[in-house]
């Protein structure tokens, strides 16, 4: 006779366990009301945009890249107010989800690739006017920069050096200097604007409209009725004023993704909202970035972002520093404008050749690492082709949702009318513990997907569908044991169900485990709807392994202390005449 | 009622499946040429997911024809139209479009049949994708199959996971064959379905393993069956759980294949049920017929098995001479026989 093993003294407690368990899930679906799952774009409707990389050689892009681009057009897409988009990494490629209809917004918003491109500043001014308040400052007297930016190109007046940070935080609040040189000059400029420039840098972080800095202290208080009023607007062209003039950089779409002419000047906000800016033609393409690196600065221990150019950049680069340092603010400022929106707008501090620069002021590791990546990263831009882009409409989306639902009610009823004809009153314990499974199931697929970002689609529902079979062998396997066990007859239902349960258990260890690994290798290596299939089924595996060790062992062992049961009623399905009292294996055993 | 179901409900039968396994060999192989011969001949037909192309779904409107949308699609501009009816609605198949091209068909349905545009489904899919999503689904097979071979190799043995993972190729070849020959349309629901497949097949046959480990794991040197006869009455008695494994994993993708057909017409559904059906009605099969009986070939190589079946096959025969010539003494023959295992023994 088999020592009593403690699941079968305390079946009572696993059962409790189990029910904490679904009683913790359905107090958090209950406490954020959300009862029913979000669905995936084939069932509530929606478009979806799978990119795949397009390299030179064929190879595979870098992850950091591809990080990379996902986080621009996230921003791209989030930028129109689209609710809910998902922008997301699947492999080696980028799936875009946009539930409703908009297919045409969503294409050309990732059909573009983001290129990174350095142009002068040519006027500041802050987020956006505001008609409200009165204009009380007068424009600062005599336009400061009276040389065209043209003429001014042979200047240099190494005196700027210190004063134009102080003078004239950029709304980055940044500068742009030498990389590696004597540290002395350098250092103090960069010292003596950091007190400036962590106020700039400190009201910039609000974000609120009413906070914006002053992007420009002397040419543009921030309650001026006119943005340019006192700024030079030399060289500029007049549908570019009115253009700034009307532009709302605190608007969620602040045209992240606009089509920047290299060619052209453009008027462009800061990726934060707080600026808007006119900008000049290109000066350096992003291209022409070797790369970048954040670091602390030696002397001072700042966080700063070293740019190296390549030949052609650093040549163009040193024109174009050598030409603005000397001109008054802001024209004295170099934006790099990434995928339509400035990312930063350093003062040039000094005419910078040698091909390699340095960004400072108040950065903290997370943002100089951002800026680092935006300027290599943007200068790299990974090309991509469309691969599928599917929209479903909303009545397709729930001709389907329907189907998927019926099939695995329909589904449901066969296996459990099966499991009934079958095994008699065994077959409840089944049906039991299919129930069991279903509730656990759908609580966890409801809570994952409003608290981990996990949608329901079709390739889930079929899997979990497909699952119910592998959920009804565990128990037909268990079932089976006990037979075995009665069959040959030496042992009582409490004790054949505990032996029955260890040569059980291994079994389905063993075969749940192979499903288990076929679900991790597809769900990591699959694209696609095969990867969410592989996803149901791992999860169906993993509820299965608990409704059989938590539900279906412990109801058993109630149950056999049952007289209909344990004395083999008729309709048991333990019955002894039915089942023939000897067995191949027992044979076997007996035999051997 | 003593009839052949009643006794399947007792786990009361014995057949020989091993023991036939020449006969399941042959078959297998028949099926295994004809299979790719068809893939050879005729080759999958593969649908717009992998050729690249554009579907368009919209409800059918009374009134409306397949020539009459077939009309309307080329019209605005795209080639090669397949209209098909898909349930309650029309699946309107053309060549890949590009973005604008697409737009423009949507357009033009919706303005034709007084629908909104965002009820028009599309799906346009670049010619390179299906290369993608197929080679990253030949991949996630290899590795899938390699890990199941150190998986099986450390739980069971080599020679298991051997026979699990040439059965499953098994399958999934026929599985294929059944498709190139029939003609139907392989999409990604469709693989979806043969790799559930593979899935259920190794599932199968680890069950099935386990109990042959189970009883084969008693056969001590003086036992009184092969590790073939053993093996066969472990396949018999999981018979029983085997096929209301393979019935209960069928049922609900027969529920899944009447709704998808019935409800839905062409699309995932009814894609990835028939894969389902076919390739599970061709896992029963080689779960039984072809796993087990490679496992048995391969462990009575093992001369620990070779041994103990020249020592069984030495008795029965020599309880058979012993039958026959009841009036002769019983002890020379027995002699005579072990002395003839003995010898064979010494010559491998």
């Amino acid at each position: 006779m088999a020592p009593p093993t403690s699941s079968q003294s305390k079946p009572g407690r696993t059962l409790l366990l189990l029910l904490a368990l679904i009683l913790v899930m359905g107090a958090t679906v209950a406490l954020q009301k959300a009862f029913v799952p979000k669905f995936g774009l084939d069932l509530a409707g929606g478009t979806t945009v799978t990119l795949s990389p397009v390299t030179v050689n064929g190879r595979a892009p870098s992850q950091e890249s591809l990080d990379r681009a996902v986080t621009i057009i996230r921003q791209r897409v989030n930028g129109t107010g689209i609710s809910d988009a998902q922008v997301a990494k699947s492999n080696d490629n980028i799936v875009i989800q946009i539930p409703g209809a908009g297919r045409d917004e969503a294409l050309r918003l990732v059909s573009t690739t983001a290129e990174l491109r350095m142009r002068q500043v040519l006027a500041v001014a802050a987020a956006r006017t505001q008609p409200a308040e009165v204009p009380t400052a007068a424009p600062t007297p005599g336009g400061s920069a009276t040389a065209t930016p043209a003429a001014s190109a042979s200047d240099s007046t190494p005196a700027r050096q210190s004063a134009a940070p102080t003078a004239n935080p950029s709304p980055a609040g940044r500068v742009l200097s030498k990389a590696l040189t004597a540290p002395t000059p350098e250092a103090g400029a960069a010292t003596g604007g950091t007190t400036e420039r962590k106020q700039g840098s400190g009201a910039r972080a609000k974000e609120s409209p009413t906070a914006a800095p002053s992007p420009s202290a002397p040419a543009a208080p921030e309650d001026e009725g006119d943005p340019l009023a006192g700024q030079d607007t030399s060289g500029i062209e007049p549908a570019l004023l009115e253009e700034f003039r009307k532009i709302d950089c605190t608007a969620k779409n602040r045209g992240q993704g606009a089509i920047d002419d290299p060619n052209k000047q453009i008027v462009a906000c800061s990726d934060d909202g707080t600026a808007r800016y006119i900008l000049d033609k290109a000066a350096v393409q992003g291209t022409e970035i070797s790369g970048a690196q954040a670091g602390t600065d030696p002397t001072t221990g700042e966080w700063i972002v070293q740019v190296d150019f390549k030949s052609k950049g650093a040549s163009l680069f040193s024109d174009i520093t050598r030409r603005i340092t000397t001109l008054p603010a802001p024209r004295n400022q170099l934006a790099n404008v990434l995928d339509g929106v400035v990312i930063v707008a350093p003062t040039i501090e000094e005419a910078i050749p040698g091909g390699s620069a340095r960004i400072s002021g108040s950065f903290t590791q997370t943002t100089a690492t951002e800026l680092a990546d935006q300027l290599k990263y943007g200068a790299l831009p990974l090309k991509f082709q469309q691969s599928s882009v599917v929209s479903v409409s909303s009545t397709l989306g729930q001709d389907q949702l329907r189907g998927g639902l019926i099939s695995g009610a329909l589904g449901l009823i066969i296996v459990v009318l099966y499991l009934l004809l079958y095994y008699r009153g065994l077959g409840l314990i089944g049906v039991a513990s299919l129930g069991v499974a279903t509730a656990v199931t759908y609580l966890t697929v409801d809570v994952i997907s409003h608290n981990a970002g996990f949608r329901l689609s079709l390739p889930h529902i079929i899997g979990l569908v497909v699952s119910i079979g592998i959920t009804a062998d565990s128990f037909i396997v268990y079932f089976e044991r006990i037979r075995d066990e009665i069959k040959e007859g030496r042992r009582t239902l409490r004790s054949a169900v505990e032996v029955a349960w260890r040569r059980a258990r291994r079994t389905i260890l063993v075969a749940d485990a192979v499903m288990f690994i076929a679900a991790v290798v597809l769900y990591f290596l699959a694209v696609g709807d095969v990867a969410g299939f592989a996803f149901a089924m791992g999860l169906t595996t993993l509820i299965d392994i608990v409704v059989v060790f938590l539900f279906t062992k412990p109801l058993m062992s109630i149950v056999a202390r049952l007289r209909f049961f344990s004395k083999g009623h008729k309709l048991s399905g333990l019955d002894a005449e039915r089942m023939g009292r000897t067995s191949p294996a027992e044979q076997t055993l007996q035999e051997a | 009622m003593p009839g052949v179901i009643s006794r399947l409900y007792r786990g009361d039968i014995n057949i020989d499946f091993v023991g036939k396994r020449k006969v399941w060999y042959g078959l297998s192989v028949v099926l295994l040429a004809v299979s790719i011969l068809g893939l050879v001949l005729n080759g999958l037909n593969l649908g717009v997911e992998f050729r690249g192309g554009s579907v368009f779904d919209f409800t059918r409107t009374p009134g409306s024809s397949i020539e009459q949308v077939r009309e309307t699609v080329a019209d605005a501009g795209a080639h090669q139209v397949i209209v098909q009816q898909a349930g309650p609605n029309w699946r309107v198949t053309t060549e890949s479009l590009k973005g604008e091209e697409a737009t423009k068909v949507q357009e033009t349905i919706a303005r034709k049949y007084g629908i909104s545009e965002e009820q028009v489904s599309s799906q346009v899919i670049g010619a390179t994708w299906g290369g993608e999503v197929s080679q990253k689904a030949w991949i996630g097979l290899v590795v899938f199959m390699i890990a199941i071979m150190l998986y099986l190799s450390v739980a069971f043995e080599w020679r298991m996971a051997l026979a699990a993972i040439v059965a499953l190729i098994h399958d999934l070849v026929i599985t294929a064959g059944v498709y190139a020959w029939s003609g139907f349309e392989v999409t990604p629901a469709t693989m979806l379905g043969f790799l559930t497949i593979l899935g259920y097949s190794l599932y199968d046959a680890v069950v099935v393993f386990d109990m042959i480990k189970e009883v084969t794991g008693k056969l001590g040197t003086s036992a009184k069956m092969t590790y073939t006869q053993a093996a066969n009455n472990a396949l018999s008695h999981t018979l029983i759980r085997s096929l209301n494994t393979s019935l209960v994993a069928i049922l609900p993708v027969a529920a899944i294949l009447f709704i998808g057909t019935t409800l839905l017409g062409a699309g995932t559904l009814k894609d990835l049920s028939l894969a389902l059906f076919v390739g599970m009605v061709v896992g029963t099969y080689s779960s039984l017929c072809v796993a087990t009986p490679i496992l048995v070939t391969l462990k009575e190589r093992e001369p620990k098995w070779q041994a103990l079946a020249q020592r069984v096959h030495a008795k029965e025969l020599a309880a058979a001479k012993a039958a026959r010539t009841a009036k002769e003494p019983v002890s020379a023959g027995t002699q005579n026989v072990t002395a003839q295992a003995t010898d064979k023994r010494k010559k491998r």
